[in-house]
């Protein structure tokens, strides 16, 4: 396939594996910010290509496992609501709320639809007037231009049984949030492409200098990778501290600016509950005042959600870098895919499960 | 400097009903089988957990085995219901080894379907009869109320004669065996899904459905030591192999690059967020031979129009229990485990 066989080539991998080699001359840390870039390295066995100094960590970019559980308990609420109709992206039905998930809700008789897009929940609404439609509106600077504009076309449409439940996050004030965590180990980023081709990289050219610490803009293939690798080791080894940008066939410095207006049009920046991890100042988005007859937890009327949470999963420090999923003393014994006890285990971009379908080969063998 | 605030979200499942993904043919397919079925039911035929049933009777054997098929929607390109009830159950028995003899069909109809509709589904089932060379001998037909089945339930159930004494299984995989696929993977459940989703790609990706006995019985007649047969359906290359892998305490190691997928497939996959490997077949399976016979094998099938896209993929090794893994194209290593549920596309 175009565009993706040549970051996927062994030569290629080699190479950059053996310039790394050459390059590196101590421990460093570092982590990758984006759960797609986690999945990678443990899909492609990327690990194993890199030199024993440098370790890397996996960061909280994984929109399902950063979802508070009380949305969670709230999109349950509002899917098992008669009448309504609630779309989401496939990987959160399986996430765990505080008594069940989104497919426990579905196999209760709750209407809940996977949806590949927030336009498909619009036309969904379009052709059942007499229900209420919802699309569960999660992830981070990616998703929002789409669900944005779905609001946007629902304004304009004057439908008035479409609302989204909002759970969208921000990169750069949780880099910051791990930068100021006490213990905190990371020595350089690897920033999420996708978001970067978004929202651009100029928002974490602050945070490299206040903090000096090396950002690169990485992509999601295992060339990609291990270029963005080689970059921060490069800045690392000469003590530059720089935002630099591996993914520039995808990413402008700037980002994509009419998708910047849509969100700015429909959403402003507020604080967020991020799950396993708590809250982060202005690391979210909500409906600015004029969209807020979107809001479903307003046009539901739910009670804002409290819950109660255990002790036993450790997602947050997987969250933040500050343990490895195998860690956990209930990883692969009381929490699997199946079961799982924390968000991370659910989604394809979750750490916890990215080890566990990939990386049990190592405990395997203990 | 804020110090973080570490809440740990550890909720209670509860567990105690049915999920899609019970019938995913994955971990949960699987616990319910042990859990629910193998205690009430308990036999040895049933206990060797294969395709179908091994049976002796009258001095024969033979084989055994059942299926039920629900799919949405029930017309897709490369096939429809008709042809998967053929060939799935067609295919079940081939994988014990066993010559397709006989079939039953059950018909669960919704209230309102259209009898045009039933005759193109039924019009396929005896073309793919007529192909598998199998006759459908018996059969049921039951209407339920409209909205209590999905247009059209079928189930059919095969039986199979066992010309030679083969021990085709599981448990007849051996250290060192080859693992080869009979084809490109992932074209059925990329079909299907782009159907129901309303994808369109460039080139229209074909359902792969299609009878196998026709290369089984070419392996065997080729003097090829078969040890151990199993059609890709729902799961796929993934689930089918760790079944394997456990149930003989064995460990596959595959070789990503010779994976046979075709590019249109690989796209849908890569924009959905689904990996090929669990994506379902219905004309596709993996036989595991000694390595000796394994070039031969190949050229046997690639010799066939259903199998020419036949590839060894893998290896047996004995050193490690019950677990796949695979050589990515980069040289690194992984685990294949088995789904835990359905393969869910992902947000971004």
């Amino acid at each position: 396939m175009k565009f993706l066989d040549e970051y996927r080539g062994r030569a290629a991998v080699e190479q950059l594996s053996t310039t790394i080699r050459r390059t590196v001359t101590r421990p460093w840390t570092i982590m990758e910010v984006c759960g797609g870039q986690t999945h990678t390295i443990l899909k492609s066995g990327l690990q194993d290509l890199l030199p024993p100094e440098i370790t890397l960590v996996h960061g909280p970019g994984c929109p399902v496992c950063v979802t508070p559980i009380e949305l969670i308990d709230k999109a349950v609420e509002i899917a098992l609501r008669p009448g309504a109709i609630f779309c989401s992206f496939g990987d959160m039905l399986r996430v765990p709320g505080s008594s069940k998930s989104l497919l426990d809700a579905k196999a209760e008789g709750g209407d809940v639809r996977i949806v590949y897009s927030p336009l498909d929940a619009l036309k969904l609404a379009g052709a059942n007037p007499g229900r209420q439609v919802v699309f569960f509106a999660v992830g981070f600077e990616t998703t929002a231009p789409a669900n944005a504009m779905a609001l946007y076309q629902a304004a304009r449409a004057g439908l008035e049984n479409f609302t989204i439940l909002v759970a969208h996050v921000l990169v750069p004030p949780a880099i910051e949030a791990i930068l100021n965590a006490p213990n905190q180990r990371v020595q350089a980023f690897l920033a999420p492409g996708h978001v970067c081709t978004v929202a651009g990289y100029t928002e974490y050219e602050p945070i490299a200098q206040r903090y000096h610490v090396p950002i690169v803009v990485t992509g999601f293939e295992p060339v990609d990778l291990l270029e963005g690798v080689w970059m921060a080791v490069s800045q690392l080894e000469s003590g530059r501290a720089e935002v630099e940008n591996q993914y520039s066939r995808a990413v402008a410095r700037e980002g994509n600016r009419p998708a910047q207006q849509v969100v700015a049009e429909v959403f402003e920046v507020s604080n967020r509950k991020w799950r396993g991890i708590g809250e982060i100042p202005a690391s979210g988005l909500r409906l600015r005042e004029a969209y807020r007859r979107f809001d479903a937890e307003e046009r539901f009327e739910l009670a804002p959600g409290g819950c109660a949470e255990s002790s036993e999963c450790i997602s947050g420090l997987v969250l933040q870098g500050l343990k490895k999923p195998h860690e956990c003393a209930a990883f692969g014994v009381k929490c699997t895919p199946e079961r799982p006890l924390g968000a991370p285990m659910v989604s394809s971009e979750g750490a916890c499960a990215a080890y566990y379908l990939y990386g049990r080969r190592e405990h395997a063998r203990d | 400097m804020r110090e973080i605030d570490l809440t740990c979200p550890v909720p209670l499942t509860a567990g105690d009903r049915i999920l899609l993904a019970h019938g995913g043919g994955g971990k949960l397919t699987n616990q319910l089988i042990e859990r629910v079925f193998l205690p009430a039911f308990s036999n040895p035929a049933l206990e060797a957990r294969h395709d179908g049933a091994v049976l002796s009777a009258g001095g024969c054997r033979m084989a055994f085995t059942t299926d039920a098929y629900v799919v949405r929607p029930i017309v897709f390109p490369g096939g429809n219901i008709g042809d998967l009830a053929v060939n799935g159950t067609v295919n079940d028995l081939a994988m014990c080894g066993a010559r397709p003899l006989y079939l039953s069909a059950a018909f669960i109809l919704e209230e309102g379907l259209p009898i045009a509709t039933l005759r193109e589904v039924v019009e396929s089932m005896r073309k793919a009869a007529d192909a598998a060379g199998v006759d459908i001998v018996t059969g049921d037909t039951k209407v339920v109320d409209r909205g209590a089945a999905d247009q059209m339930f079928i189930t059919t159930a095969g039986v199979g004669v066992i010309d030679e004494d083969r021990a085709i299984g599981p448990q007849s995989v051996q250290a060192g065996d080859a693992v080869i696929v009979s084809g490109d993977l992932g074209a059925h459940g990329i079909a299907v899904l782009s159907v129901r989703e309303g994808l369109e790609f460039e080139a229209p990706v074909e359902s792969d459905t299609a009878p196998l006995w026709t290369p089984v019985e070419a392996l065997f007649q080729a003097g090829i030591e078969v040890h151990c047969l199993r059609d890709l359906t729902r799961g796929g290359l993934a689930s089918a192999l760790n079944e394997i892998a456990s149930a003989r305490g064995v460990r596959i190691a595959l070789e990503e690059a010779a994976i046979p997928v075709r590019e249109v497939v690989k796209a849908a996959c890569e924009i959905l967020g689904l990996d090929p490997l669990y994506v379902a077949n219905e004309g596709r399976f993996c036989a595991f031979v000694p390595a000796r016979d394994a070039g031969r094998a190949v050229d046997v099938l690639r010799s066939l129009p259903v199998t020419r896209g036949a590839a060894l993929v893998g290896r047996v090794a004995g050193d490690e229990t019950g677990i796949v893994v695979l050589e990515s194209r980069i040289g690194g290593t992984r685990v294949v485990d088995m789904l835990s549920g359905e393969q869910l596309p992902r947000i971004c």
